[in-house]
C-alpha cells in the first residue's frame, strides 16, 4: 500500500465572539491547499477544542479570537493539552490581537499569530513549511 | 509493556484516533493492528443516517445520541463530508451541529473525508467501525454524505439503515424508487415545524404499500422529527430498538452480517491484487505488453490472465 500523509486541522473559534468570517475563509484556503479541515463552528470551550483535536487526530490548532481573551484561552488550550499527552500538536493563531501579546502568547506556547493584513497564502505556506503530519 | 492494542481495546481515544489516521493514509503497519482487533468486533450495534443534503442528518445524529447516552449507552459517531477532486483538500463540518455531547467521554466522533470515494462513505469506513467497536462503543452512527440516488452503500454496512427527509419532498420519492429506498429499514420526515409532511409521508406509504413483502417481515417505520427541538427523538430511538429486536429474531442481523463480511473479504482480495499485482508491474514488461497490445498482437485480457498468473507465482 502506498502512504499518503494528509495534514489535519482543527480550525476553531474559543470564546464568546460570534464573528468566524475570518476563520471560515482560512478554513476554506486550507481546504484549498488540499488539507483536511475539521471546522468546529463558534463559541468553543478550551475543553471541547482539545477533545476534537485528539478525537479528530489533528497535527495543527489555528484559533481565531477577537474578544481579547486570547491569553487565557490560549493558556487554557496549551494547558489542557499537556495535560493529555497531546502537547506535540501544533496551536497557531489570529484575530485581533494587540502587537505587545504576540510575545506572550508565544511565551504561552503559541507556535504563531497571524494578524489581520496576513495574506491566504503567506498563511498557507507557513503551515506547509512548518507543521508535518505526526506520526 | 502496554501495546496499542491494549490502550484502544480499553478505549484510550489518542491511540484509537491515530490508527483511524494510519488506516486513512493506508499505512501498511495499520493492516497489523486492524488484524490484532478483528476478533475484538461485532459487538456495537451499527446505524446508517443518510440523506439529502440540508436535510438536518448531523443534527439527528447529534440528538440520537443524547437518546443513547440517556439509555447508558456509549456512541460513536463517523461523520462523512466531500473531498474536493479539484485539489484533494475537505471541510468537514458535522462537528458544528454536534455540540451537545462534544466533551462526554461516553462519545467518540470522527470526521471523514470521502478521499475519491463513491457511494456515500470512504474507503476507511468499514475499519474505523471495527475500531469504535473494540473500544466496546455500544451503538456506532455514521452519517453518510448528502446523497442523491447512487449512494447506498450505507445499506450494507449499517444493521439499521435510516433516510432522512424533509417535507416538499414528496415528488423526489417517486425518482428514488430504484435506489435507496428499498434498503431503508426507518424513514424519518424531519424538520416537520416547516411544513406539512403529509406530501413525503402520503408519498411513503404508497410506495411501501406497493412493495413486495421484505423476507425478514420487517415493514419500515415512518417517524416524524423535529431534531433541532429534540421532538420525535423518542420515537425513533424507540424504533431503532424494535428493528434491532426483529432482526435478532428473524436472524436478518446473522444474515446482514455474514454479507458484510463478504463484501469485507472481497475488497481485501482486490486490495492485495491491486497492491501486489496492479501497483507492482514491472513497467519495461508492461511497456512491451502494451507495444504488442497496440500493433494489436494480443488483447488486454489474454494479457491480463498472463500478469496474474506470473505475478501469483511470484507472491507464492
Amino acid at each position: 500500500m502506498s502512504t499518503t500523509r494528509k495534514l489535519r486541522i482543527l480550525v476553531t473559534k474559543p470564546g464568546l465572539d460570534g464573528h468566524d468570517r475570518g476563520a471560515r475563509v482560512v478554513a476554506r484556503a486550507y481546504r484549498d491547499a488540499g488539507f483536511e479541515v475539521i471546522y468546529t463552528g463558534l463559541h468553543q470551550t478550551p475543553e471541547q477544542i482539545v477533545t476534537a483535536a485528539i478525537q479528530e487526530d489533528v497535527d495543527l490548532i489555528a484559533f481565531s479570537i477577537l474578544s481579547g481573551a486570547h491569553l487565557s484561552l490560549a493558556g487554557e488550550i496549551k494547558r489542557l493539552l499537556k495535560e493529555r499527552n497531546a502537547d506535540d500538536i501544533t496551536v497557531i493563531g489570529g484575530g485581533i490581537i494587540p502587537d505587545e501579546d504576540i510575545a506572550r502568547l508565544e511565551a504561552i506556547g503559541v507556535k504563531k499569530v497571524f494578524l489581520p493584513g496576513a495574506s491566504l497564502e503567506e498563511i498557507v505556506s507557513w503551515t506547509r513549511e512548518n507543521v508535518k503530519p505526526l506520526g | 509493556m502496554e501495546t496499542q492494542i491494549d490502550k484502544i481495546l480499553k478505549g484510550d481515544v489518542r491511540a484509537a484516533a491515530k490508527l483511524m489516521r494510519d488506516i486513512e493514509d493506508e499505512s501498511p503497519r495499520a493492516i497489523e493492528d486492524l488484524k490484532a482487533l478483528y476478533p475484538y468486533t461485532g459487538n456495537a450495534y451499527i446505524i446508517g443516517v443518510t440523506g439529502a443534503p440540508g436535510v438536518g442528518k448531523s443534527t439527528l445524529v447529534d440528538t440520537l445520541v443524547g437518546g443513547f447516552r440517556e439509555k447508558e449507552m456509549t456512541v460513536g459517531v463517523v461523520a462523512i463530508d466531500p473531498t474536493s477532486p479539484f485539489t484533494g483538500g475537505a471541510i468537514l463540518g458535522d462537528r458544528i451541529r454536534m455540540q451537545s455531547h462534544s466533551t462526554d467521554p461516553g462519545v467518540f466522533i470522527r470526521s471523514v473525508a470521502t478521499r475519491g470515494w463513491a457511494g456515500g462513505l470512504s474507503k476507511a469506513t468499514l475499519n474505523l467501525i471495527h475500531i469504535m467497536d473494540a473500544m466496546r462503543k455500544d451503538i456506532i452512527l455514521v452519517e453518510t454524505v448528502g446523497t442523491g440516488q447512487a449512494e447506498v452503500d450505507i445499506i450494507n454496512v449499517a444493521d439499521t439503515s435510516i433516510l432522512v427527509l424533509i417535507p416538499g419532498m414528496g415528488d423526489a420519492i417517486q425518482m428514488m424508487k430504484a435506489g435507496i429506498l428499498e434498503g431503508t429499514d426507518i424513514f424519518v420526515i424531519n424538520k416537520i415545524d416547516r411544513d406539512s409532511a403529509d406530501d413525503v409521508r402520503m408519498q411513503l406509504e404508497v410506495m411501501l404499500e406497493t412493495k413486495d413483502c421484505p423476507a425478514d417481515g420487517w415493514k419500515p417505520p415512518i417517524v416524524l422529527t423535529e431534531a433541532v427541538n429534540n421532538k420525535g427523538i423518542t420515537e425513533l430511538v424507540a424504533e431503532i430498538m424494535r428493528h434491532r429486536e426483529s432482526l435478532i429474531s428473524s436472524g436478518g442481523l446473522e444474515k446482514r452480517r455474514k454479507e458484510r463480511a463478504r463484501l469485507e473479504l472481497i475488497e481485501a482480495v482486490d486490495g492485495y491484487l491491486k497492491s501486489h499485482i496492479t501497483d507492482r508491474i514491472d513497467q519495461d514488461y508492461l511497456q512491451r505488453l502494451v507495444d504488442d497490445l497496440a500493433q494489436k498482437k494480443t488483447d488486454p485480457y489474454s494479457v491480463a490472465l498472463e500478469i496474474i498468473n506470473r505475478s501469483v507465482k511470484l507472491i507464492g
